[in-house]
């Protein structure tokens, strides 16, 4: 199964002219875009923080893991496995913390994934401890992963305006009146919640299969410090523009490889001067538009588009 | 041995609450978690590093001009960026965010700068041990130990019975009726970062002396953040006796079952604490303003 997603992978990149080089570099794009469209769901509708994600992560590129290596899963079913523990995990926490306030809240997330890496590393036997768990056949393929991304953006989009994404936004937006016209906002969070860390699973799933091996140190609290730094840089409220941002902060470093020292010191000076002055990420609370850009180009007379629409 | 483990333990329960303490203020005055905190108490240490070692101060010289340096630091960040986020009017999730931001800056800028090498100070306090009633006590530890508890005596005092105390329990109270009241806010708030910072300076020249100064040294912010939260957001007393707990916890977990699960049971406290006491131990419960 793998080899065949592997042989038509190879076919169609042959085709392409796609070096490997490049392939990785798509590979991880797409891995980026499934788990900051998680922290976008969480973070922007429904202004949620959660430091825990590299957490959920961590659940799902081991749970897929162990699975393919231990007990000869199909790699699909042992993605899918992944991902829904992250999210049954997810669950199972957010019934617990959501009904603690802000900071409160934020801060169970956080003990949480250091909870996890701290047991990974400490359980030798089941997780390889710090030197890792080696010896995952590479299932993340380009083509794989494109298409995983492009299904988890068409997910989250059916999903964002749907009933429900329209009541996490308006929780977002205010928490007390949603509950006053009967949204129980303890639910949806929790659906939110849950829904961001299957993506985070999912995410961590084909990074398992990218890297072929898995180590705690991946998923540290830095790993959710840059998800939501990219989720910010991209755009609150806007599932495009989230989908920019991993985009931007996977590519820019790949392009300036002599700044590579300088990224990470890149992204704080984005985050803080991004949040003075203009709060809103690149593409915050509107999403992209083809119509849009369309009337942009032509002239300033369509300076918004409304009389296009 | 118990003996022996408790000192260490209040000594680092002791620098946590330097910190935390930090944490608090600013918590009960602007409603957000200062995540560039910790990173005051590095470039702090830092600061000291650069003028005991390299510019050869003498070490109580240098520590001061450290201290001083924390709290500029903290006073720049308030001054500069979270000033201007404030008056934009954002949701207070903006200030976090922003202070990641710092947090990831600071980190990186010390890393760039000092290059992620371990350094110590040059200056030897007596590292013997003295021998009470079977107990192996660290001179060091002691020294902390004392030196903390004064100072957080200090600003116990200073909140609760002077006049810039009762200004900064004014805004925490209510910032607007402050202001009507002729409370200077912004001045306040400015005040209490140096203060913040200085106490932030202490604690990572303390840490620093114990262990060694390094750019991630930092991330004992996120203990004393927990600590704060343990205690009570907001609440001074309650992040004195959460840094306490957690300090003693930690190394009673290190001592007597194992030094790598010693951060899982700091934070699985903090989860079940929070399931027990939504609010933590003193603080006051927080509600949704509609």
């Amino acid at each position: 199964m793998i080899e065949a997603f592997n042989n038509i992978n190879n076919a169609v990149c042959g085709f392409l002219h796609i070096n490997p080089y490049i392939q990785g570099v798509v590979v991880l794009v797409c891995i980026n875009v499934i788990a900051i469209l998680g922290m976008a769901v969480l973070t922007g509708f429904t202004r949620l923080f959660s430091f825990g994600n590299a957490g959920f992560m961590a659940i799902g590129a081991y749970c897929a893991a162990i699975l393919i290596v231990r007990h000869n899963f199909n790699f699909l079913i042992a993605m899918v496995i992944g991902a829904a523990l992250a999210g049954f995990v997810a669950f199972l926490l957010g019934s617990l913390t959501l009904k603690l306030k802000g900071d409160y809240f934020l801060i169970t997330c956080l003990g949480f994934g250091e909870c996890v890496r701290v047991l990974l590393n400490y359980f030798k036997k089941f997780s390889g401890g710090s030197a890792g768990f080696p010896g995952i056949p590479s299932y993340s393929s380009m083509l794989f992963s494109v298409i995983c991304a492009i299904l988890a953006f068409f997910i989250a989009w059916r999903f964002i305006h749907s009933k429900y994404g329209r009541n996490l936004t308006s929780i977002r937006e205010n928490e007390v009146a949603a509950e006053a016209v009967g949204i129980n906002a303890f639910r949806y969070k929790r659906l939110s919640f849950t829904f961001s860390a299957v993506y985070a699973g999912w995410a961590g799933a084909l990074y398992a299969g990218y890297m072929m091996y898995v180590v705690p140190t991946n998923f540290a609290l830095n790993k959710s410090i840059e998800l939501i730094t990219t989720t910010v840089i991209g755009g609150l409220g806007s599932l495009t523009g989230s989908v920019l941002g991993a985009l931007l902060v996977t590519l820019l470093p790949e392009v300036f490889r002599s700044l590579s020292n300088y990224r990470m010191l890149i992204y704080g000076f984005a985050v803080v001067l991004i949040i003075m002055f203009r709060p809103n990420g690149l593409y915050g609370y509107k999403e992209f538009s083809l119509k849009r850009l369309i009337n942009r180009l032509k002239g300033g007379k369509a300076k918004t588009g409304k009389e296009a629409a | 041995m118990f003996l022996q483990q408790l000192i260490t333990g209040i000594s680092i329960g002791g620098i946590y609450a330097l910190l935390a303490t930090g944490y608090s203020l600013i918590y009960s005055l602007l409603d957000f978690s200062n995540w560039a905190h910790g990173e005051f108490a590095m470039l702090g240490a830092y600061f000291a590093i650069v003028f005991a070692n390299m510019v050869g101060l003498p070490f109580m010289l240098a520590a001061l001009l450290g201290v001083c340096g924390g709290a500029l630091i903290s006073f720049l960040c308030e001054k500069l960026v979270y000033r201007h986020i404030r008056s934009t009017g954002a949701p207070n999730m903006f200030l976090m965010i922003g202070a990641m931001g710092l947090s990831t800056i600071f980190q990186q800028v010390a890393n760039l700068v000092f290059t992620g090498q371990y350094r110590s100070f040059k200056f030897k306090l007596p590292v013997s041990t003295i021998e009470i009633a079977g107990a192996y006590l660290g001179v060091l530890d002691l020294i902390s130990l004392v030196l903390t508890a004064v100072i957080l005596v200090f600003l116990i005092y200073l909140i609760n019975k002077t006049k810039f105390g009762l200004n900064v329990r004014a805004i925490a109270c209510n910032a607007g009726a402050a202001r009507v009241l002729g409370v200077r806010v912004d001045r306040s708030i400015a005040s209490v970062f140096l203060l913040a910072g200085s106490l932030a300076g202490v604690a990572g020249i303390l840490y620093g002396m114990k262990y060694n100064v390094f750019p991630t040294m930092g991330n004992i912010g996120l203990k004393a953040f927990v600590a704060s939260v343990v205690g009570g957001l907001g609440s001074v007393p309650g992040a004195i006796v959460g840094s306490l707990l957690l300090g003693v916890l930690e190394t009673f977990v290190s001592g007597y079952i194992s030094s790598s699960l010693r951060d899982f049971f700091s934070f699985a406290l903090l989860i079940v604490l929070l399931l027990v006491k939504p609010s933590g131990l003193f603080g006051v419960d927080v509600q949704d303003k509609a």
